[in-house]
């Protein structure tokens, strides 16, 4: 259907420069904006989500007020949030204090570009592609460092500082598993990557869920788990925002929409992280047993559900754990997280020259 | 002029207005922004080239790592941008002398090497189609195949100057208050807490002369 589509819209103007040049950029711009809608539209109601959960967790009704079960809640909040001012302290550097909201939800969007949601659903299926959201999530430090730094405010700068030590750290962390799930799958393509885990021994049973890779690699997922917590700078590792002493770190100074952007980007990152987790470690859009219901339900709402099994899992690990101190922070991705995932990366090697090895 | 060579000359042009910002830009901070600019335009200009291992190399360590602490640093830095600009033209005549001729060195190996207008073509590999064939996996070929002892220089390289960085910033601080944290969470209530049974009613003065000094509150053991 979408390729009709296409052709459709290729065949509209018979000029040449149309169907050249024209076309493909408008067809670009509209799988965008597709895309951009989906991700936007989740983030919106991550919000709701993550508020219901945290009052059922807490023996509270959580929003009910505006719409049935709240459900017009986000609407309301972004309505506001759109029609608040943006204050600028007077002695902030004008151009960066605007560019840091932008900085911080523009890598988070980019990102979506390569993510697929099937077997040949995505904007681009690069050969590089978990090399390249590295690349991209990996400036989304910058937003946060330039909008602390601009502020001209000392609990923004300490944020941002915090910020920076502890996204580059976790990010070396991040980038073992990586590497792990790499060397298995020997490929940098998601799509690969996600079929790679449809082979194998439980898979020829039927039991899919026991060919993905979060079982050989357990503690690597783990690792993977609790690296992207602290990469989104959630619960238990938001010292970042630390609001009890830094008051909310680099987005203190921050109103309206701009203040929003901040929270975009993090739920969308937390949305990325996810869905890179199911990707990676839980077979993406496979279905856990092969019978004829499971294989019948299409792929993407696998890939939806397991995805928000997983922020649902960051929401309640934010409802559960208290914050942790910075020096344990740092000494947790430095001393624990490295040496593991080193450990682990030699032993999955090792473990693939073996006659026992179950990737290939 | 087709789009991609347009695309080229807009990158080149951006490449070279932040390069130049950067030495020229009047705040420091500015400075390192510019300089991510530049290496963001370097790097589209790979991709243009069908380089993209590199190109997202590039964006990978010097944006996302190297030019992160780079600002780390000078944002923390007060530093007078006054006192920094004086005697720029008493040593100008030098560093453009410096300048042209690393610029006339570079251009006498590259113009050699390169001189040819034809974009790079993808090779087809056995058996495979053009599309298929993976930049990232035939560059990891040939650095583990014919490249390998190139590489494992650069690695060792690497990590001496690891083990350096963190030798010349070791150091034992004895006023440090350092703890241990496993040994925080290993700890229990009895060893900092004495649970004192005490009959329900005595005079305090009786009771102090009935008990051992450490069991009386207030005096209890500190770990």
């Amino acid at each position: 259907m979408i390729d009709e589509i296409f052709n459709f819209g290729q065949g509209l103007l018979s000029a040449g420069w149309w169907a050249s040049l024209a076309w493909p950029v408008i067809w670009a711009l509209i799988k965008v904006t597709l895309v951009l809608m989906l991700v936007l539209g989740a983030v919106t109601y991550t919000t709701l989500w993550e508020r219901k959960v945290l009052a059922w967790v807490q023996i509270r009704l959580g929003p009910n007020r505006v719409g049935p079960w709240g459900l017009l809640q986000p609407i309301a909040d972004a309505l506001k949030l759109m029609t608040k001012e943006i204050v600028r302290p007077a002695a902030a550097e004008k151009l960066l204090f605007y560019v840091g909201p932008v900085m911080t939800v523009m890598p988070a969007l980019a990102a979506w570009a390569v993510v697929p949601f099937g077997p040949d659903l995505a904007l681009a299926n690069l050969n590089a592609g978990l090399l390249f959201l590295m690349a991209i999530t990996s400036m989304e430090v910058y937003g946060v460092i330039i909008s602390g730094w601009s502020s001209n405010s000392k609990y923004a700068f300490l944020g941002a500082l915090r910020a920076s030590a502890q996204m580059v750290s976790y990010e070396i962390a991040m980038g073992f598993c990586f590497v792990v799930v790499i060397m298995v799958s020997a490929s940098l393509n998601l799509s690969d990557i996600v079929a790679g885990q449809g082979r194998g021994q439980f898979a020829q049973m039927g039991l899919n869920f026991l060919s993905w890779n979060w079982l050989p690699l357990l503690p690597i997922f783990v690792v993977y788990f609790v690296s992207s917590l602290a990469e989104t700078n959630r619960i238990p590792f938001d010292v970042v925002e630390g609001e009890a002493e830094i008051v909310a770190g680099h987005m203190v100074e921050y109103s309206g929409m701009s203040w929003a952007m901040f929270q975009m980007a993090e739920y969308a990152n937390i949305w990325l992280v996810s869905l890179l987790a199911t990707l990676m470690f839980l077979g993406g859009w496979l279905p856990p047993i092969e019978s004829a219901v499971f294989t019948w339900i299409p792929g993407w709402i696998w890939l939806g559900l397991k995805t928000f099994a997983i922020v649902t899992l960051f929401i309640w690990v934010r409802s559960t754990f208290p914050r942790f101190r910075y020096d344990q922070i740092m000494r947790l991705g430095w001393k624990v997280f490295i040496p593991v995932t080193l450990v682990w990366l030699v032993v999955v090697g090792g473990w693939m020259q073996t006659p026992w090895n179950i990737w290939n | 002029m087709d789009v991609k060579t347009g695309l080229f000359y807009f990158f080149s042009a951006v490449l070279l207005f932040a390069a130049f910002r950067v030495i020229t830009a009047r705040n420091p901070v500015y400075s390192a922004l510019y300089l991510v600019l530049a290496f963001f335009q370097a790097a589209a200009i790979w991709i243009l080239l069908r380089a993209e291992f590199l190109a997202i190399a590039l964006v990978l360590v010097y944006v996302g790592a190297v030019m992160v602490l780079f600002l780390f640093v000078v944002m923390m830095l007060d530093i007078n941008v006054d006192s920094l600009r004086q005697g720029f033209w008493k040593h100008f005549p030098l560093a453009a002398g410096v300048g042209v001729l690393i610029v006339l060195e570079m251009a006498a190996v590259l113009m050699g090497g390169f001189r040819i207008s034809e974009e790079p073509k993808a090779v087809a590999v056995l058996g495979q189609s053009v599309e298929q064939v993976s930049n990232t996996r035939e560059l990891g070929k040939l650095v583990y195949t014919q490249y390998i002892y190139p590489l494992e220089i650069a690695a060792v390289i690497l990590l001496v100057a690891i083990i350096a960085a963190i030798a010349l910033t070791l150091r034992q601080r004895k006023d440090s208050k350092h703890i241990d944290p496993s040994v925080q969470v290993r700890v229990r209530s009895k060893d900092r807490m004495e649970v004192v049974k005490m009959p329900a009613t005595q005079s305090f003065a009786a009771r102090d002369a009935a008990m051992p000094a450490e069991a009386i509150p207030g005096t209890e053991k500190q770990p």
